[in-house]
């Protein structure tokens, strides 16, 4: 798995400069100076808002674009290196691929690329098009397929070459909830055979679920790094509990107020000195106690803290900046 | 993964040939077919004693146009559209060079054309069948003219690739057609240049000659409609010039290419 | 559900369409109406330019050849037969032939023949006709056809038999060429015009060429040929008729009640020969025979 400690990825300094302006002349930076390293069998997301840059690292990693300054390396080998892409997938985002072809002759088409005899070849395309559900549809033309079925085929051709590295941006986008449980599962299972998964999205929960370690890029310039639970503080802010009411009991009047109503549940943060009161309370009433759960910053908090931050707002979300 | 040898300017170049075919390019064959067919029944009614002549010049015409059209129209939008539909951001993510893609999107177009050609001169051969009833030998030397077509082609559709390379097919359609239109005027340039006795246009004409591809080397038609012998000694050296002439073009392409941030 | 489905719309297109057609068809019919007097018969030349219009064709020359060519011949064929017709056009639609494929040999045969062809028949223009044939000559030295119809103008038109006898040798000169050459030039450099001559110089045309617009021309060349021949026979006979009788026969009946003629001769046309007062015959007035030149007595 890991060769001498190489890591899978390895950034440093990628910087890059889009000329501006009908003369060319003005610059703008949409990456600055990144530099971050990614082992190898680990789970990494690159999160940002849109236009953080996410995408133009993904892309200079590719070789779609050039860095104006930097270097990055892939398994030990230096991203010009055409070997690289061997041992690479690539999910773009909102991914299109040439719409006269079906799904099928479209994974044929990209596994030809990898030398794989006529028999090999055919196995792995059926095998990768019933991974991502689409054995039905796989003689349908790809101009037919809907958004969600072109994300299916996008990551089915960034994997079925069994590819060390998976690079995927935006995976999730124009999922419905089960899709993108799935997808969530073959990440899982990429980590799981040893691979490394690098996955940017703005979608924090996804990040927080999967990952090992998060970057977070904002206005092309890397926030921090690490895991999910160390970029924001471990400090409990209080706690939430969920209840509704028993049969036509009343509840405690005090708390129903403060409480937010979604149907027949209700939702109220305490500090967490008053827990046990409003806990009393409830049990007076009879009332049926859903969960208990301490409130931490998610985050989200600290995305949108940053975010704020950048625009010159105030906000009270405590950083362990690494 | 096995370690067959496989030629990735093959594999791109079968995909492009299946994409032409499926965009329906070869419907073009059903207009041809309809005209020659006219043709080849009304020419006696026409042109008395000529019937074999005229069949050959509007048929050879025919090819030579329709081919150039399509070289030129589908050759602007070989990179460009995959440019800018972003599928080239998956395919160059897999082990394919930038040069490869190139030259298998060439190769892909000139297969096209090459079998389009190929069956609109069963096409003209059925025409002059009708026409005159036998075949004779000197006929061969239209189908020397016919390749002296595809020459022609390769060259055009190399120019239309490179400038798909950079900019949009308006723009790239204007450059090869005004490429294309200068070079048949290739040997009026050079004499205007040698007529003025200014050094400087003559000079600058002759260069122009030289750097212009010089379409009217492959002008056969004239000759496969007489039936004269076309020498061999032609048919090498226009090869070897269409040979060499794409070989600059996709180069420059890659050139080009190699270094382009895409969107 | 106020929104149409698809299909009533297609359907009324698709019913309007066929009577808008005609509408426009029957518009058509009514302006050309009101503008046939006059401009129909004009046609347009925009282009004379014969080495323009080869720059202009981008290699296409070849087929534009044809285009014009197939355009002199019905440029031709539409004003044959019409009065007051003129042939304007027809030199430079044949340059225009010509330079755009100058190896396009019927061109130059059909030009040969009506540029010279005195109207209503032709364009009456023998020095345009010449030049073209010997631009032919130029640009086609193996085709001894054209040589020998240089030498039918000189012949025929210019009468100028020393340089039509030269034509003809030069033809004879060709290789491949017929026999036939060497003896017209010595004919013609012999003798001049005779009918013999001019009979083998048509019936060569007429044998030689598909066009059907040549073909009539020559046929009609050997009808009055045909007549000038028999006429001057008659002449003759006529004579003869005075030394016994003291005077010229007022018929050709009161030849063969003399036993000079065996039979009532007629023309092609199947017209009996009038004879004159002054012993000359001549063609009946309602006869479409037409004798175009006049020779000596044909030889023995």
């Amino acid at each position: 798995m890991n060769i001498m400690g190489t890591p899978a990825i390895e950034i440093e300094g990628l910087t890059k400069d889009f000329p501006l302006g009908f003369w060319r002349r003005r610059q703008r930076r949409s990456l600055d100076n990144l530099t971050l390293q990614v082992a190898e069998g680990e789970v990494f997301g690159f999160l940002g808002p849109n236009g953080a840059g996410k995408t133009t690292t993904l892309k200079l990693l590719m070789g779609l674009i050039f860095p104006t300054a930097g270097t990055a390396r892939i398994r030990g080998r230096s991203i010009d290196d055409i070997g690289v892409h061997s041992e690479i997938g690539f999910l773009p985002e909102q991914p299109y691929f040439y719409d006269y072809l079906t799904a099928r002759e479209l994974l044929d088409y990209y596994a030809r690329f990898f030398g794989y005899g006529a028999t090999e070849r055919s196995e792995r395309v059926k095998r990768f098009l019933e991974l991502v559900g689409l054995t039905a549809a796989a003689e349908v033309q790809l101009r037919k397929f809907s958004k969600g079925m072109l994300q299916r085929v996008g990551i089915a051709q960034a994997i079925l070459h069994d590819p060390q590295v998976v690079f995927l941006d935006e995976p999730m986008s124009g999922l419905d909830p089960v899709g993108r449980r799935e997808v969530r599962d073959i990440i899982l299972a990429l980590r799981q055979q040893g691979r490394t998964v690098f996955f940017s999205t703005h979608i924090l929960t996804d990040a927080e679920m999967l990952c090992d370690r998060v970057a977070v890029l904002l206005g092309g310039k890397l926030q921090g790094v690490g895991a999910p639970g160390d970029i924001v503080s471990i400090k409990v802010q209080g706690m939430e509990v969920l209840f509704e009411a028993l049969d036509g009991r009343p509840l405690p009047p005090k708390l129903a107020e403060r409480a937010t109503k979604t149907g027949a549940r209700y939702r109220i943060e305490l500090p967490e000195a008053e827990l046990y009161a409003a806990l009393e309370m409830l049990r007076a009433s009879e009332a049926r106690i859903l969960s208990v759960q301490p409130l931490r910053p998610t985050l989200e908090d600290y995305f949108f803290g940053l975010v704020d931050r950048e625009k010159g707002a105030s906000h009270a979300v405590e950083v362990d900046a690494r | 993964m096995s370690a067959a040898r496989i030629s990735i300017p093959g594999v791109v170049a079968v995909n492009a040939y299946r994409e032409a075919i499926r965009d329906r390019v070869l419907y073009n064959l059903i207009f041809f077919a309809l005209m020659m067919f006219g043709a080849a029944i009304l020419v006696g009614q026409i042109s008395i004693g000529i019937e074999r002549l005229v069949i050959v010049n509007l048929g050879l015409s025919a090819i030579s146009l329709i081919g150039l059209i399509m070289a030129i129209f589908i050759g602007v939008g070989l990179v460009y559209k995959e440019i800018e539909k972003r599928t080239l951001y998956s395919l160059l993510a897999k082990p394919v060079r930038r040069w490869e893609f190139l030259v298998g999107k060439y190769a892909g177009l000139l297969l096209t054309l090459a079998v389009n050609t190929a069956l609109m001169a069963l096409g003209l051969a059925a025409a002059l069948y009708y026409v005159s009833r036998h075949f004779e030998r000197s006929d061969f030397s239209i189908l020397v003219a016919i390749y002296f077509i595809l020459l022609e082609l390769a060259l055009v559709t190399a120019l239309a690739l490179f400038f798909s390379c950079f900019s949009s097919p308006i723009l790239s359609t204007l450059f090869t057609l005004a490429i294309y239109i200068t070079g048949t005027f290739a040997q009026d340039i050079r004499e205007f240049g040698e007529v003025t006795k200014n050094p400087v246009l003559l000079g600058m004409t002759r260069a122009l000659y030289y750097l212009l591809p010089n379409f009217h080397n492959f002008n056969g038609i004239a000759a496969a409609a007489y039936g004269d012998k076309i020498p061999a000694a032609l048919i090498v050296q226009n090869t070897l010039y269409a040979l060499l002439y794409v070989s600059v073009v996709l180069l420059g392409a890659s050139a080009v290419f190699s270094g382009r941030n895409l969107k | 559900m106020t929104v149409l489905p698809k299909n009533s719309v297609a359907w009324i297109a698709l019913s309007a369409a066929p009577v808008l057609l005609l509408a426009i068809a029957a518009l058509q019919v009514s302006i050309d109406a009101r503008t046939r007097s006059g401009a129909r018969q004009k046609q347009e030349l925009l282009l004379r330019s014969g080495p323009l219009v080869k720059k202009l064709s981008l290699g296409y020359d070849a087929l534009l050849a044809d285009v014009y060519w197939t355009r002199a011949v019905q440029y031709y064929g539409a004003r044959i037969g019409v009065p007051h017709a003129d042939f304007d056009l027809l030199w430079p639609l044949l340059d225009l032939t010509t330079t755009l494929d100058p190896r396009l040999l019927p061109a130059y045969r059909f030009g040969a023949i009506f540029l010279s062809e005195p109207p209503p028949i032709g364009a009456g223009r023998t020095d345009l006709a010449v030049e073209l044939v010997k631009r032919g000559i130029q640009a086609n030295p193996d085709a001894w056809r054209l040589d020998s119809d240089l030498g039918f103008l000189y012949y025929w038109r210019s009468k100028d038999y020393p340089n039509a006898a030269a034509a003809y040798f030069a033809a004879s000169k060709v290789p491949n060429s017929p026999a036939w050459l060497r003896l017209m030039a010595a004919r013609v450099a012999d003798k001049g015009a005779s009918i013999e001559t001019s009979r083998m110089i048509w019936s060569e045309l007429f044998q030689s060429t598909k066009d059907p617009h040549v073909r009539k021309d020559a046929y009609e060349k050997l009808r009055g040929l045909k007549a000038q021949e028999d006429e001057a026979h008659l002449d003759e006979l006529a004579e003869d008729y005075r030394k016994r009788f003291k005077h010229y026969p007022a018929s050709t009946k009161e030849m063969v009640d003399s036993g000079i003629l065996s039979g009532i001769p007629v023309d092609s046309d199947g017209l009996p020969y009038r004879i004159g007062l002054d012993g000359k015959s001549h063609l009946d007035p309602r006869s479409t025979v037409v004798i175009e030149q006049s020779f000596g007595a044909p030889s023995k």
